[in-house]
C-alpha cells in the first residue's frame, strides 16, 4: 500500500509539473484530490485497513495529499501569473500615438499682457479704473493741459463724433474721471482700455489699441516714488536683472515728464537687434502730475502730488513675443492667437 | 533738427567730446539724440582738382576727357557729367578713394582712354539730392576759383562733419536754433555760450526815409521789423555758408536768401526777404486777407485767401503769407539790388492755422507755430542786414520800421529749495540749484532762502515752478534720483466685482475651447446693428477714414463672424472664438452714447477630432448650448436662467433661442442662418452673444454645501412617445413639478424619431433619481411617486409609455 501510495503521488507530481494550463491543472485536482480521486479512495479504504496500521496509513496519506495539494497550488499560482501576463501582452498598445486633445482657448496676447500689468499693481495695492470708450472732449483734453487750439488736439488725428464727443485717443481720461469722482481723496489706479487714434493702419500702427495707465495722487508722492514703483515693475514684468533709466521727455498732463527705458532683456545691455544696439528699450512714458490738472480735477496742488505712467500693451507684446507686425492682434488668425497657451516661466 | 557739431563749434566748445558722447549726454539731458550721421564716412583720397583742359572723348559722345591738376601732378580724368569745362576747380576722387555705398576709385580705361579717378557731384560725396543748389542738382559741383589744387575737398566743403539728428518734443522749440542747441550743449558740459557779435556801418541814409510799415492786425502780428539794405549784389554765397545749409538740410540758393535762412537756423527766427523795387509802393501793410482775395506764392501755385489769412501786402495786393511763404512777386532775383528783411513775431495760432490751410508746412511755420523768442525779433534782423554788408555788399540802411507791441518780459518764478526736493525725493543743496540754472543760463537770485528765477524768453516752456523742477533735475541727473515707494495709508487694491467676474468668464470661456479675439469697434453702417440683441440710434464718426470704420459696433458678432471667415479661407475648418468688449448704444444726457459690455462666441468646424480613434463630432446646437449652460454654472446662475425658441434675423429660424435670466431676455443663441452662412463662406456655424453687464450685475445664487449623500439613490427610466413639437423642456418641467422633493435629478437619455414610432411622433427617455438625503427611500414610496409623474405627464402633454 505504501508503494502503491508513493506510485500514486509520483504520478500526481509528474501530472502536474506537465499541466500547461490552469484548466489542465484543474483537471489533474480533480483527478487525484476529487471526490472520486485515488487519494479520496485510500482514504475510504481505510477502514478496511487493521486499527493499529490505520493511524500510520492516514498520516502517509495526508503526507501525499499535502504534497501534492502544495505543489499543485504552487504549480497553480505560477501559470495563473502566467496567465495573466499572455494577457497583459496582449493588450499592449503603442503608447507613441498622441493623446486625445484637451480642448482649451486661451487668452488674447494683449489681454495676457494687460492682466500681468493689472495684477502687478494690484498686488502694490492699485484699484482697476476703467471709463467709457467715447469720451467727452473736456475729460480726453482739457482737463488733462490741454485746452482748446492745442496742436495735439487737432481733428484729423482724432476720431470725432461731434465737436465736444470723440473716441478717446488715450486712457487719461479715465485718470480725470477718477479725480473729478474722488475729490480730495488719495488715488492709487490702473487703467487699462481700447483707445483709437486716426491712423492709417499698417505695420506699426492702428486705429484702434490698447492702453494701460496709472495714477497715484496723495499727499508728498515724490518722483522718487515713480523711479522706485517703475522699477519695482520692470523687474515683475521683464525680469529681475533689468535696470531702468529716465530720460526727461514732454507730456502736456505731467510735469517733469520722463521716458523710462529698460535694460535689454535679450541681450542683457550688450546691444543687440531688438535694442538696436543701444542696450535699452523704451517702454513707457510718466511723469508728475501736472498742477494745472490736479487743479482742474479740484485738488490743491501746493497740498497734492501725484505721480502718472503710461504704456502700451500692444508694444510690449510685440517687443516680448518678438510680433513684427500690430495688425496680428487685431485680425484673429487661430494660428497667431493659439501660440499664447502657455507659461513662460 | 539737424545739429552740425562742427557749426556748433561756433558757439560752444565742444573740444575733446567724441560726438557720439556728446550725443549720448543730450539724451540724458532731455533732447533724444535721434540718428549721428557722419558725414565723411567712407570717403577717402577726395581733392581739389583744376580742369586745365576738357575735350570731348574721339569714341563716345557724351564723356570728356579732362587733364586735372590736383596738386604734385597733372592727372587725366574722363568725366560724363554736362557742366564739365575748363578752368574749374572741382572735386577728384583719386584713386583708392573710397566714396559712399562702398564705391572704391581704380585706375580704368573707358573706351581706350586712362582715366585716373572721378570728378565728382556732391551727391556722389552723400550729399542729399535736395539739398544741392539747383546749378550743380545735375551734375558735377563746381567749387571756388580760390580752391588749391591738390587740397583736401571734404574739410573745403565742412564734410568732416558730424550731424546729430534731434527729435524734439513740442516743448523745445527753443532747441529749434542753433543758439538754442548751444545753451542747451553748453549746459551739460558747463561751458559758456559764445553770441555772434553784430557790427556794421550803417548808411547815413534811413529805412524810414524809403519805405512805411501799418499794422492792421496788431493781435496776429504783435511785432514787425523790416529793415533795407541797398546796392546788394546777389551771386552764390561763400561756401562756407553753403556749408552750413546743406548740413541743415536747407538747399542754398543765392546770397540774401542763404542769409535769411542762416538766420533762420542761427537764431530760430525766420525772416524773409524781399525785392524792395518790386514791392513798387514803398509801403508794408500787415493785413488779413479779404474772402477770395488771391496770391501767388514762391512755389508758383495760386492760391485762394480767406480772410482768417494773415498777408503782408504792398498796400495793394498781397506779397507774402504771413509767416508761412513769401509771394513769387516781391521774391529776390539775380538782378536784385534793394532788399527788406522781414523780422516779424506772427502769433502760432494764426501761423497754424494758414499754414494748415493751405497745406504748407516751412522750416518758419514751424517755429511760428512753437513761438519765437520776443527777446531776438530784432536782434535776428540785424544779424541778417550785417552778414548781408559783409556777404553781399551791402549798404544797410540806418534803423528800422517797425512796429512793435510785444510783450517782451520774462516770467519770475520764485520757489524753495525744500519744494523742490521735497518733490524729487531727493536732498539737492541750494547751491547746486543755482549753479544749475546759471549753467542754463537762466538769471537766478538765492535770496532768503527762496530762489528768484527769471525764466528767459527764449525758453517759453518755463513757466512754472515744476518747470524749474524738472530742468534742475534732468541736469542733476534722473540717475541720482533714489528710488523710493509712496509713503502713507495702504489699502488693500483689486478688482471690483464686475471686472472679477469678467475674468471668471473669461478663463471659462477658454476651459471650454474658445480662443479669445479681440476686434475692432469700428465697423461699417450697414454692419453695425447686424445681430444686435438691443439697437438704438448708431454713433457714427465725423470724418471716418473709410466707410469699413465709420460707426461703432451694436453687437460683436459681426467682426467675430468675419475673422472666422478670415480663418476658415486659410483652411483652419475649426474656429472657437470669443470677445468681451463693448456695443455703443444711442445717446444719453452727457452726449455719449451707451456703452454696455457684451460677450460674444463663434463655433465652426468640428468640436471632437481625435481622428485616429474615430472619434469626430461637428458642432451643433447643444456644443453652444452646453457652452452658455457651463457659464451660467460658472456665474452661479443657472437656476435663474431659461431658454425660450426665439427668431432673430441672420440666424436659423429653427434653431434659435433666446437667453432669459429671470424672464428678462439677456442674450441669445443659434445656428447661423444657412443664407448669412452662404454670404459669409461658412459652414454649420453657431454663435451666442449675451448683455455680459445685465449677467454680472445679477448675484451668484448662495454656495451652501450640501451633504454628500449618505442614502442610496434608486432610479427609474421612462420612454415617452410624444408629439415632434413637444419640448423636452416642458416635460422635464412637469416630471420636477410631480416629483416633488424626491425627485433629486432628471435627465434625457435618449431621442428617437425614426420608424419605430408613428408619423409625427418621437419618443424621449429621461432617467429620473429619487432620494431622501435622511433615510433609504421604500420601494412603495418610489413607486407611488413615480406613478403620480407618469399620470402628470399623461395628463398634461398626453404622453404614454412607449410599448
Amino acid at each position: 500500500m505504501e508503494q502503491q501510495l508513493e506510485q500514486l503521488k509520483q504520478e500526481a507530481l509528474q501530472k502536474i509539473e506537465a499541466a500547461a494550463s490552469v484548466k489542465e491543472l484543474n483537471d489533474v485536482r480533480v483527478a487525484y484530490l476529487g471526490k472520486k480521486g485515488p487519494i479520496t479512495d485510500l482514504l475510504k479504504g481505510m477502514g478496511k485497513l487493521p486499527a493499529e496500521e490505520r493511524p500510520k496509513m492516514g498520516a502517509l496519506v495526508n503526507v501525499v495529499r499535502e504534497t501534492v495539494t502544495t505543489t499543485l497550488e504552487e504549480k497553480m499560482e505560477l501559470l495563473e501569473l502566467q496567465a495573466v501576463n499572455e494577457k497583459l501582452e496582449k493588450e499592449t498598445i503603442d503608447i507613441t500615438l498622441p493623446g486625445r486633445p484637451v480642448k482649451l482657448g486661451n487668452h488674447h496676447p494683449l489681454t495676457r499682457v494687460v492682466e500681468e500689468i493689472e495684477d502687478f499693481f494690484i498686488s502694490m495695492g492699485y484699484e482697476v479704473a476703467e471709463g467709457p470708450e467715447v469720451e467727452q472732449d473736456y475729460y480726453n483734453f482739457e482737463a488733462l493741459n490741454l485746452p482748446k487750439g492745442h496742436p495735439a488736439r487737432d481733428m484729423q488725428d482724432s476720431f470725432y463724433i461731434t465737436e465736444d464727443v470723440l473716441l478717446r485717443t488715450h486712457t487719461s481720461p479715465v485718470q480725470a474721471r477718477t479725480m473729478a469722482a474722488k475729490k480730495g481723496e488719495s488715488i492709487k489706479i490702473i487703467c487699462p482700455g481700447k483707445v483709437y487714434r486716426r491712423d492709417s493702419d499698417d505695420a506699426t500702427h492702428s486705429h484702434q489699441f490698447t492702453q494701460i495707465e496709472g495714477l497715484v495722487v496723495g499727499e508728498d508722492i515724490r518722483m522718487s516714488d515713480l523711479k522706485g514703483t517703475l522699477a519695482l515693475f520692470a523687474k515683475k514684468m521683464f525680469g529681475e536683472e533689468r535696470e531702468i533709466r529716465l530720460r526727461p521727455s514732454f507730456f502736456p498732463f505731467t510735469e517733469p515728464s520722463v521716458e523710462m527705458d529698460i535694460s535689454c532683456f535679450k541681450c542683457g545691455g550688450s546691444g543687440c537687434n531688438v535694442c538696436k544696439k543701444t542696450g535699452w528699450i523704451e517702454i513707457l512714458g510718466a511723469g508728475m502730475v501736472h498742477p494745472n490738472v490736479l487743479e482742474m480735477a479740484g485738488y490743491d496742488p501746493t497740498v497734492f502730488t501725484g505721480f502718472a505712467f503710461g504704456m502700451g500693451p500692444e508694444r510690449i507684446a510685440m517687443l516680448k513675443y518678438g510680433v513684427e507686425d500690430i495688425r496680428h492682434f487685431f485680425t484673429n488668425d487661430m494660428r497667431f492667437i493659439s501660440q499664447f497657451n502657455r507659461t513662460e516661466v | 533738427m539737424y545739429v552740425s557739431t562742427k557749426w556748433l563749434e561756433n558757439y560752444v566748445d565742444t573740444k575733446g567730446i567724441a560726438p557720439a558722447d556728446l550725443a549720448e549726454k543730450i539724451t540724458r539731458a532731455g533732447i533724444e539724440v535721434d540718428t549721428i550721421i557722419d558725414r565723411s564716412e567712407g570717403l577717402t583720397n577726395i581733392v581739389v582738382g583744376h580742369v586745365e583742359s576738357c575735350e570731348k572723348h574721339p569714341e563716345a559722345d557724351k564723356l570728356n576727357i579732362c587733364q586735372v591738376n590736383v596738386g604734385e601732378e597733372t592727372v587725366q580724368i574722363i568725366c560724363g557729367a554736362p557742366n564739365v569745362a575748363a578752368g574749374q576747380n572741382i572735386i577728384a576722387a583719386l584713386p583708392g578713394a573710397k566714396l559712399p555705398g562702398g564705391m572704391k576709385i581704380k585706375k580704368a580705361k573707358l573706351r581706350g582712354e586712362v582715366s585716373n579717378g572721378m570728378i565728382c557731384s556732391l551727391q556722389e560725396l552723400g550729399v542729399e539730392g535736395k539739398t544741392v543748389a539747383k546749378a550743380y542738382a545735375e551734375g558735377i559741383y563746381v567749387l571756388p576759383a580760390d580752391a588749391k589744387p591738390g587740397t583736401d575737398a571734404l574739410s573745403l566743403l565742412g564734410l568732416d562733419d558730424v550731424i546729430l539728428e534731434f527729435d524734439l518734443t513740442p516743448n523745445r522749440a527753443d532747441a529749434l536754433s542753433m543758439l538754442g542747441v548751444a545753451y542747451e550743449v553748453g549746459a551739460i558740459l558747463s561751458q559758456d555760450v559764445k553770441l555772434p557779435t553784430i557790427e556794421y556801418t550803417a548808411s547815413n541814409e534811413k529805412a524810414e526815409d524809403v519805405l512805411t510799415l501799418k499794422v492792421e492786425a496788431k493781435e496776429d502780428n504783435p511785432m514787425y521789423i523790416a529793415k533795407v539794405v541797398k546796392n546788394v549784389k546777389v551771386a552764390e554765397s561763400p561756401l562756407w555758408l553753403q556749408n552750413y545749409l546743406m548740413a541743415a538740410g536747407v538747399r542754398p540758393h543765392n546770397n540774401v536768401v542763404d542769409i535769411t535762412n542762416f538766420v533762420l537756423l542761427e537764431y530760430g527766427q525766420p525772416l524773409h526777404a524781399f525785392d524792395y523795387d518790386r514791392l513798387e509802393t514803398k509801403e508794408i501793410v500787415v493785413r488779413r486777407a479779404v474772402e477770395g482775395e488771391k496770391m501767388t506764392t514762391l512755389d508758383d501755385v495760386e492760391r485762394t485767401l480767406h480772410a482768417d489769412q494773415l498777408v503782408i501786402t504792398n498796400g495793394k495786393e498781397p506779397v507774402a503769407l504771413a509767416g508761412v511763404m513769401g509771394g513769387a512777386n516781391s521774391e529776390v532775383h539775380d538782378g536784385t539790388t534793394t532788399v527788406v528783411i522781414e523780422s516779424a513775431y506772427f502769433a502760432s495760432a494764426s501761423v497754424r492755422k494758414t499754414s494748415k490751410d493751405v497745406g504748407l508746412r516751412s522750416d518758419a511755420s514751424t517755429r511760428f507755430e512753437k513761438g519765437v523768442d520776443p527777446n531776438r525779433v530784432a536782434e535776428a534782423a540785424e544779424r541778417a542786414a550785417q552778414l548781408m554788408a559783409e556777404l553781399a555788399g551791402g549798404e544797410v540802411l540806418a534803423g528800422a520800421v517797425q512796429f512793435d507791441e510785444l510783450d517782451k518780459e520774462s516770467v519770475r518764478i520764485i520757489l524753495s529749495p525744500d519744494y523742490v526736493n521735497q518733490r524729487l525725493g531727493m536732498k539737492i543743496p541750494m547751491d547746486e540749484m543755482v549753479s544749475i540754472l546759471e549753467r542754463l543760463q537762466i538769471p537766478v537770485e538765492a535770496a532768503n532762502g527762496q530762489l528768484i528765477v527769471d525764466a528767459p524768453t527764449r525758453r517759453q516752456d518755463l513757466r512754472i515752478k515744476e518747470d524749474l523742477i524738472e530742468e534742475i533735475a534732468r541736469l542733476y541727473g534722473y540717475d541720482e534720483i533714489p528710488m523710493t515707494l509712496p509713503i502713507g495709508e495702504s489699502v488693500p487694491g483689486g478688482l471690483n466685482s464686475f471686472q472679477e467676474k469678467r475674468r471668471l468668464v473669461r478663463r471659462y470661456m477658454e476651459s471650454a475651447g474658445l480662443y479669445q479675439a479681440i476686434t475692432y469697434s469700428l465697423t461699417s453702417r450697414a454692419e453695425s446693428q447686424s445681430f444686435a440683441l438691443e439697437t438704438a440710434p448708431v454713433t457714427e464718426l465725423l470724418m471716418p477714414m473709410s466707410e469699413d470704420r465709420s460707426v461703432l459696433r451694436q453687437s460683436l458678432l459681426p467682426h467675430l463672424l468675419d475673422a472666422t471667415t478670415y480663418n476658415v479661407a486659410r483652411r483652419i475648418d475649426t474656429v472657437s472664438l470669443y470677445e468681451t468688449g463693448s456695443v455703443f448704444l444711442g445717446t444719453q444726457e452727457d452726449g455719449l452714447p451707451k456703452e454696455v459690455g457684451h460677450v460674444a462666441a463663434v463655433i465652426t468646424g468640428k468640436w471632437v477630432d481625435h481622428a485616429w480613434q474615430q472619434e469626430n463630432k461637428k458642432v451643433d446646437f447643444f456644443v453652444m448650448k452646453g457652452i452658455v449652460e457651463g457659464l451660467m454654472d460658472t456665474l452661479g446662475l443657472t437656476g435663474k436662467v431659461t431658454y425660450a425658441k426665439a427668431t432673430h434675423d441672420g440666424l436659423h429660424p429653427g434653431r434659435t433661442a433666446d437667453i432669459l435670466l429671470n424672464g428678462v431676455v439677456v442674450g441669445v443663441l443659434g445656428q447661423l442662418h444657412p443664407s448669412e452662412q452662404k454670404k459669409r463662406d461658412l459652414k454649420e456655424t453657431y454663435v451666442t452673444e449675451m448683455n455680459l453687464a445685465l449677467l454680472l450685475a445679477e448675484s451668484a445664487e448662495a454656495l451652501v454645501y450640501e451633504q454628500v449623500p449618505r442614502y442610496p439613490s434608486m432610479s427609474r427610466d421612462i420612454a415617452l412617445v410624444v408629439s415632434k413639437d413637444e419640448a423636452a423642456g416642458s416635460l422635464m418641467d412637469i416630471i420636477q413639478e410631480a416629483g416633488g422633493k424626491l425627485l433629486k435629478d432628471v435627465t434625457v437619455f435618449d431621442l428617437y424619431e425614426g420608424d419605430k414610432v408613428d408619423e409625427g411622433m418621437k419618443s424621449l427617455a429621461f432617467s429620473l433619481t429619487y432620494f431622501d438625503a435622511e433615510r433609504t427611500l421604500t420601494d412603495e414610496e418610489v413607486v407611488t411617486r413615480h406613478d403620480k409623474v407618469l399620470a402628470a405627464l399623461k395628463e398634461k402633454s398626453g404622453a404614454v409609455l412607449r410599448g
